[in-house]
């Protein structure tokens, strides 16, 4: 799949979504438990994880592959956790970047 | 992505803090989506703003996105004639007017007024749209007629989630805000302060008294200049013997800033993370950053090569790739200056009458620079700005640094003028410290003072002593403008 950057996906199997920050450098295919991602919205589903102990992706945290350089920002939290070719993707560290605005 | 998810990923999380004044996230959400479903149904083209920044900023700007409408904020301090023009040219559409504003802005065709008091409201739920546009800004136009700049929600958005971390700011965080909002800062900051969860304090016009109040009485922790306020406040500052305990960073850009100034802030302001951003309209802003580590890296260095970075505009972001490219579109190597080219998703390059992006995506800034053996960005000013002597490229920031160490000289412009002899000279124009000093005996030894810095072809041919010099209200230069003076004098 063509992964545009902005590009949102919804999990069909939990209440995960994300939006797309950092395309990957070849096509992969997306996938939560196991299901491919729908690129419409989908309704919540299942548990809302609040912290890291929750398991699942949490609102507002950046998550990659580093694999196929592919990084997303999770928009909406669930339990399930997107995976790129199979790989479950890893949250991502904290930038260093000064406030500039 | 519509940027107008920003806002309901942090409604949804920390609804409670403040966003701006007393609105909180969640009640700027619920208004912004309640005036979204107001503009759904008058059928405009655009949503216009005339009006300082204000607690409306927010509100309409993120309405706007939701109902997938372009945002355009428009220069208040433009004469009747320019402000009708620009309001003609986005009809249809409804527009934000300050009291002061409304006169000046009635009865052009298809554009509806409306004060902050009488945005439009639905009651039912947009039917979210997506616009392709999400800001049209007038660019500053220091060389001629303004341009149209587009920013599409791809740009804005990829700015802020790879700049800003999601609610990154703590609850006592606050960014004042003195820029006004058809200046992309103000822009930007509607977007990164929103998503790091740090509050807005709006001053909506700068008076550096007020400015330094303001971050004691709001406990501003963030804050952001432009050249002309970092001076005026450094002043005030050691006229009242205070030293903002509260503040802990300072972003300052828009212009271009004296080393004198930025080492006479990091000696008043030693608590303070300085930040130098560079960045244009049509780039979403930020592109390079030198930041608090690199100021105290180059204060402190005995490396001329470290120390000469406080006058740089820092390495450019992870998410943007910047080359320096010749007269011929070849790619220079460091130490070699040439025009400054931009490529990332942030970046846009397009206006309404074309696109400047070429195929690749480069966008050509039209600012001459450099960049040195580690990556860190010297400006040399604009292109148009060079000054062409004798076959030689002559740089006129160079040559106003130097005026502008003198101790008599408070402010300073250079041009090019026509010459027999060499086509072009610079010529200078400087306002003194002292204001009944002699002209005849300032320029002599200001060329004198030039002469012995820079060689003798960069040393003025003439050095005309003024009360003022004309810049944007955001600092910039208008060279244009002074050569026009000179030249109806001469």
């Amino acid at each position: 799949m063509t992964i545009k950057p902005g590009a949102r996906y919804w999990s069909t199997t939990s209440s995960t979504t994300i939006v797309v920050v950092k395309v990957p450098a070849q096509d992969v295919k997306l996938t939560c438990d196991g299901v491919p991602l729908a690129d419409t919205e989908q309704p919540a589903r299942g548990g809302t994880p609040t912290s890291e102990a929750d398991g699942g992706m949490l609102l507002g945290k950046r998550y990659s592959d580093p694999d196929s350089g592919l990084e997303v920002l999770c928009t909406r939290a669930g339990a399930g956790v997107v995976a790129v070719d199979g790989r479950p993707v890893r949250l991502a560290g904290a930038r260093a970047l000064p406030t500039s605005d | 992505m519509n940027p107008s998810l920003l806002l309901e990923m942090v409604a949804g999380a920390a609804g409670d803090r403040r966003a701006v004044g007393e609105l909180t996230y969640a009640e700027l959400d619920a208004r912004a989506t309640a005036v979204a479903a107001g503009l759904g149904e008058l059928g405009v083209a655009h949503v216009g703003y005339v009006d300082e920044y204000s607690e409306t900023l927010p509100v309409l700007f993120y309405a706007a996105q939701r109902a997938g409408l372009p945002f355009v904020p428009l220069n208040y301090r433009l004469s009747d004639e320019a402000l009708r023009a620009a309001l003609a040219r986005i009809a249809p559409a409804v527009v934000l007017v300050g009291e002061r504003q409304r006169e000046r802005c009635r009865g052009v065709e298809g554009i509806t007024l409306v004060t902050a008091g009488e945005l439009p409201a639905g009651d039912g739920e947009p039917v979210p749209a997506d616009g392709d546009v999400s800001v049209l800004l007038f660019t500053s136009g220091t060389s001629g007629e303004p341009k149209a700049a587009v920013l599409r929600p791809g740009n804005l958005t990829s700015y802020v989630l790879s700049t800003v971390d999601f609610l990154s700011a703590g609850a006592d965080e606050a960014q004042l805000v003195s820029v006004p909002p058809y200046h992309i800062a103000g822009i930007s900051s509607i977007l990164t302060s929103l998503f790091a969860g740090r509050r807005i304090v709006v001053l909506p016009s700068f008076e550096p008294g007020r400015w330094v109040e303001l971050v004691a009485e709001e406990k501003v922790t963030h804050a952001m200049v432009v050249p002309t306020m970092l001076g005026r406040i450094l002043d005030v500052l050691q006229a009242r013997g205070t030293s903002l305990p509260e503040l802990r960073a300072l972003s300052y850009g828009g212009g271009r800033m004296p080393a004198p100034v930025v080492e006479r802030a990091l000696r008043l302001l030693p608590h303070v993370d300085l930040v130098n951003a560079y960045g244009l309209t049509e780039t979403s802003s930020t592109i390079a950053v030198l930041g608090p580590q690199d100021h105290r890296d180059a204060i402190a260095s005995a490396d001329p090569a470290v120390r000469a970075r406080l006058g740089s505009v820092g390495r450019p972001l992870p998410s943007v790739e910047v080359e320096i490219r010749d007269a011929d579109g070849h790619a220079l190597g460091p130490g070699e200056p040439g025009e400054i080219f931009v490529r990332g998703e942030q970046v846009s390059g397009e206006y309404l009458s074309h696109t400047a992006t070429d195929e690749h995506g480069w966008f050509p800034t039209r600012d001459r620079g450099y960049l040195d053996r580690d990556g860190y960005l010297f400006l040399d000013g604009r292109a148009d700005d060079v000054i062409v002597r004798g076959g030689e490229n002559l740089s006129p920031g160079e040559i106003e640094d130097t005026l502008l160490s003198h101790p008599a000289i408070d402010d300073a412009m250079v041009l090019g003028m026509p010459d027999v002899e060499w086509g072009e000279v610079p010529v200078a124009a400087v306002v003194p410290v002292a204001k009944d000093a002699d002209p005849a005996e300032l320029e002599h030894e200001l060329r004198e003072f030039v002469r012995e810095r820079l060689r003798s072809a960069k040393t003025p041919a003439r050095i005309y002593v003024r009360d003022s010099l004309p810049h944007t209200e955001t600092g910039k230069a208008l060279r244009r403008v002074l050569r026009a003076e000179l030249s109806a004098n001469a």
